[in-house]
């Protein structure tokens, strides 16, 4: 090989050259404690190098198969959103210094990054009424398993309290957290009413074995819930925690968890000025009160402010490290060390572009036209929308009455539009619903055309 | 060689909460008359007492002032493009523009993760391909791509192997073997999955003692966590002994790819024994830290381990691909979706760049430059290479300080916080922790010849400062953004500051 444009020593000359100077005669030399018969020469399932023109027309091509909101419209939630993401954060977050850097680990050099999600972490406490935030985990349904086994560790209980409209892919990751450990997790129903969680159910439910009470607000399903205050309560009563899960951008208008009860707030970021990136990298929010015995347990990074030991100047550094794996290994609070750090970043420069205030207006615009599709599916014969009488945000479950959901879901595909989530295989009990989600970027526009083709193809569907 | 002078920059930027006044950085969407006539205000609808009074408090910037907090900030911290990075075991390589370009497009930043399998065929299709280029640079027989970063990926591994034992009726098999030079996220990843934690000493070559796992062994192990080469830049070269002794006693074997960047393209972990396989992808296969994440750890396995593997893989029926959640045996989910995919979009640009001859010559030339390094720091005063110094490393080495610290009072710590004054990223500090006053080394194939002589200076220059004015290197660093850093401070519970709320609780004037 001569020249390659990532490995300046890559030349046979400059391998040689340093050769010399270790005092072996080959590169083969330098791997002669591999046994012999486990080397391998070539690997024909593997590409050949390409020229970055080729390489980026190969990934160009195949990815061109992929289509996107808005050429195609989504009205697609459920955990991940789709938001306006300004311009300025991707310029910001690829700047060199940010982007290849590691984990802050050396805080003398690494001020940036460290001043950077310290500023997130107290965005995230200002949205959440919590005193601490971690530097982030990898995404909401992770969060949510760490906090499962974060309670169990604060409390030493292994009874763990979810709500039944749960996202079903969180449930998953929960219970792929929690069974090898031994924690139940215990599930309250909802009211096919309004779609709030049962309170008595959850009284029920609740004994002197519940680490926690877990509750979404607002759900899964879209329902927001107003008796939160009550719920931390009778959670409280009983010596359990009260976790509360969240879409962070409903806090700009819905009142900060900390402020009726919560303990913990667990949350994706990603419409914090994330893309939704087919899924990942998401941002998973973890907070608490400032209460030793919560903080002690956090799991993750956690930047501090201090000063530099002259006293001289503010400086920033990873605080409480000896929770950590790298320290304490088997008794750490978490194994997480890589995390979302840049995406950390981006929420925090959304964030600041938009201000509470910002946060605030967005969020009313974005209730404006969520109740707008609402009230035009609902005027359509056959559709109820939503199809719970609780107040909504962004995600709303829409019934169809007398008309198969997969076969509009269907015909609306071939017409550009896929008009939300099928809530059938998961939530069989709601019979034919839709979980659909609007927000800023789905225009009157396209919110007519999706109410003037749903009627189109139900009147098909239904003749 | 020219020493090199270096000032980081140092801004005493306010934290966003103390820039004044609300501004906007963004316009948002004006609201359509016809909808808010409409809509009316649909803050009615909802019950006052879950309604927040005021909007939080969250400062507001103008787009030019966000561009320059942030852009002052990035000044202040130090990436690869800034400098030679040689942080072992974190594999800090020159991460190619063109795969951040790829990325970025809207193909695959604006696919949301439910959209019909149908309207997503070129992200599947690249998960898929990129699953099989894995498989073969690995010697497994399957991956999942979902786990978000290493640590991940181990404990996806630790419950692969719950599940296998329960399946096989042998759940008895708790205790997970950890050797005492491993990274600190196995022994934890492995107590996360419940699993009983026992340490295996290294021998005295660096490597893990036939004796003690033979004594470890027993029928209630369940796998050994080992990461090949070792921490210490060693290949275990007894691991088919190793692999066949775990094996007969009823183990597995698993393999923390942190390290896969020693022996890419020359050796297979699938050859030598694993059974379970985890990558970093942010390290070894290009994609940037981004300063702690996002990441990606895939994780592969033997067929015999692929039905445990978590929901959904990426199938193909001849005529499309698609997501097969139809899987019994699987462990569950251990992310909301399919892992981070746009880093997979990254790395799968990366292999195709480089190819596999490419690949192979990364692993060769980072080997040549860490042996190189290796080879002349013997030569410089207070610096030794523990175990062995003359047998060759791979893709890191490990220096001790303890002569140092002996002979001046200047610790690894010292030194590493004095590199900096150099305009150079520390290594890795204490760690492994079985070498007194470590340093741990990687140097990348990114590092070129001149480089790695001007950090041998720089060491040359600690060690001569650290006999004749010592004092001079414990009160580094002095070119940095800020001076030495007040961990004691920073911890205390008085002091204690995790966020702006807690600063003004506190009171603190910091």
């Amino acid at each position: 090989m001569e020249h390659h444009p990532y490995i300046p020593n890559a030349s046979e000359a400059a391998i040689k050259r340093l050769l010399q100077e270790i005092g072996v005669a080959s590169v083969d030399d330098l791997f002669s404690d591999i046994p012999r018969h486990l080397w391998i020469d070539d690997l024909p399932e593997l590409p050949p190098p390409h020229t970055e023109y080729e390489a980026k027309k190969i990934v160009q091509e195949l990815l061109s198969q992929n289509s996107f909101h808005p050429n195609l419209k989504l009205f697609l939630g459920g955990g991940v959103w789709l938001h306006y993401i300004p311009s300025v954060i991707w310029h910001l977050i690829s700047r060199g210094e940010f982007l290849t850097s590691y984990t802050p680990y050396q805080a003398e050099i690494s001020q940036g990054v460290l001043q950077a999600v310290f500023e997130y972490q107290s965005m995230i406490c200002e949205l959440t009424g919590m005193d601490v935030a971690n530097a982030s985990m990898y995404d909401w349904a992770s969060a949510l398993g760490e906090a499962a086994l974060f309670a169990t560790r604060v409390t030493k209980r292994k009874t763990f309290i979810i709500p039944k409209n749960i996202a079903p892919q969180r449930k998953r990751v929960l219970l792929t957290y929690t069974q090898p450990v031994g924690i139940a997790v215990k599930e309250v129903s909802y009211s096919r009413e309004t779609g709030l969680m049962d309170l008595d159910d959850l009284t029920s439910k609740l004994d002197n074995e519940t680490s926690a009470v877990y509750l979404e607000n607002p759900s899964y399903l879209g329902p927001i819930e107003d008796r939160c205050e009550e719920i931390g309560k009778i959670a409280h009563s009983k010596g359990a925690l009260f976790i509360v899960g969240v879409d962070p951008l409903s806090l700009a208008l819905l009142k900060a968890p900390g402020d009726y009860g919560a303990d913990v707030v667990i949350g994706e970021g990603q419409p914090l000025g994330l893309p939704p990136s087919f899924g990942g990298p998401l941002l998973g929010i973890f907070a608490c009160k400032d209460d030793m015995k919560l903080v002690r347990q956090m799991p993750g990074r956690i930047v501090g402010l201090t000063t530099t030991k002259d006293g001289q100047r503010r400086a920033f550094t990873l605080a409480l490290t000896t929770r950590e794996q790298h320290i304490r290994r088997e008794r750490a609070t978490s194994n997480i060390c890589t995390n979302e750090t840049l995406c950390a970043i981006a929420s925090a420069i959304y964030m600041a572009l938009l201000g509470g205030e910002g946060l605030r207006e967005l969020s009313k615009i974005i209730l404006c036209h969520s109740h707008y599709a609402m009230k035009k599916l609902n005027s359509i014969p056959g559709v109820k929308a939503p199809l719970f009488s609780a107040p909504h945000f962004k995600d709303f479950t829409v019934k169809l009455e007398g008309a198969p959901t997969k076969e509009v879901y269907q015909l609306l595909l071939k017409k550009g539009i896929q008009p939300g989530i099928l809530l059938t295989d998961n939530f069989p009990e709601l019979g034919e619903s839709l979980l659909l989600s609007v927000t800023e970027l789905h225009t009157k526009d396209d919110i007519d055309l999706l109410a003037a083709l749903m009627e189109e193809v139900l009147s098909k569907c239904t003749q | 060689m020219h020493p090199i002078e270096f000032r980081q920059a140092s801004w005493s930027e306010p934290l966003l909460f103390e820039y004044k006044g609300q501004r906007r950085g963004i316009q948002l969407p004006r609201l359509h008359p016809k909808i808010a006539r409409e809509v009316g205000d649909p803050l009615k609808r909802i019950p006052s007492r879950i309604l927040r009074e005021n909007p939080p408090l969250i400062p507001g910037l103008s787009e030019i002032e966000v561009v320059k907090h942030f852009t002052r900030l990035s000044q202040m911290n130090y990436g690869v493009d800034t400098g030679v990075y040689p942080l072992g075991s974190c594999t800090m390589k020159y991460n190619p523009r063109v795969c951040e370009d790829l990325a970025h497009l809207p193909q695959v930043e604006l696919l949301h993760p439910l959209q019909d399998e149908a309207l997503v065929q070129g992200a599947l299709e690249l998960m898929y391909r990129l699953e099989r280029w894995l498989c073969a640079l690995t010697g497994m027989h399957r991956f999942t791509l979902q786990p978000a970063a290493g640590a991940q990926g181990e404990l996806t591994g630790c419950l692969i192997m719950r599940a296998y034992f329960k399946y096989k009726g042998e759940e008895q098999r708790d205790e997970m073997l950890v050797p005492d030079s491993a990274h600190g996220t196995n022994p934890s990843s492995a107590a996360m999955c419940g699993f009983k934690v026992i340490e295996l000493p290294s021998d005295e070559s660096g490597c893990v003692s036939l004796k003690a796992l033979k004594a470890a062994l027993s029928e209630r192990t369940a796998g050994l966590m080992l990461t090949n080469p070792n921490t210490l830049g060693l290949f275990e070269e007894s691991i088919l002994e190793i692999a066949d002794l775990v094996h007969e006693a009823g183990g597995l074997l698993y393999y923390d790819g942190a390290n896969l960047q020693g022996v890419m393209g020359k050796a297979r972990p699938g050859d030598m024994g694993f059974d379970i396989v985890h990558l970093n992808l942010h390290k070894t296969f290009s994609t940037p830290h981004g300063g702690g994440g996002p990441g990606s750890g895939p994780v592969g396995v033997t067929q015999e381990l692929e039905k445990f593997l978590p929901v959904p893989l990426v199938e193909f029926d001849g005529s499309k691909y698609y997501l097969d959640y139809d899987r019994p045996f699987s462990i569950g989910k251990v992310h909301g979706f399919y892992g981070n995919f746009s880093v997979l979009v990254k790395a799968f640009a990366y292999i195709l760049l480089m190819g596999f001859k490419g690949l192979r010559r990364a692993c060769e030339v980072a080997v040549v430059n860490t042996n190189y390094f290796a080879k002349k720091v013997r030569e410089i005063k207070g610096f030794t290479i523990p175990f062995n110094p003359d047998k060759p490393r791979k893709h890191e080495v490990v220096v001790s300080a303890e002569q140092l610290l002996n002979e001046t009072g200047v610790s690894a710590m010292d030194v590493a916080k004095r590199l900096m004054d150099f305009g150079l990223h520390p290594p890795t500090v204490y760690f492994p922790l079985i070498v007194k006053e470590p340093l741990m080394m990687e140097f990348t194939e990114s590092a070129t010849k001149e480089e790695i002589d001007a950090y041998l200076e720089a060491l040359r220059k600690i060690s001569e400062e650290s006999y004749s004015e010592p004092q001079k290197v414990k009160s580094a660093p002095h070119s940095t953004s800020v001076r030495r850093v007040d961990d004691v401070r920073a911890n205390h519970p008085r002091t204690l500051c995790l966020s702006y709320r807690m600063m003004m609780k506190k009171q603190l004037s910091l």
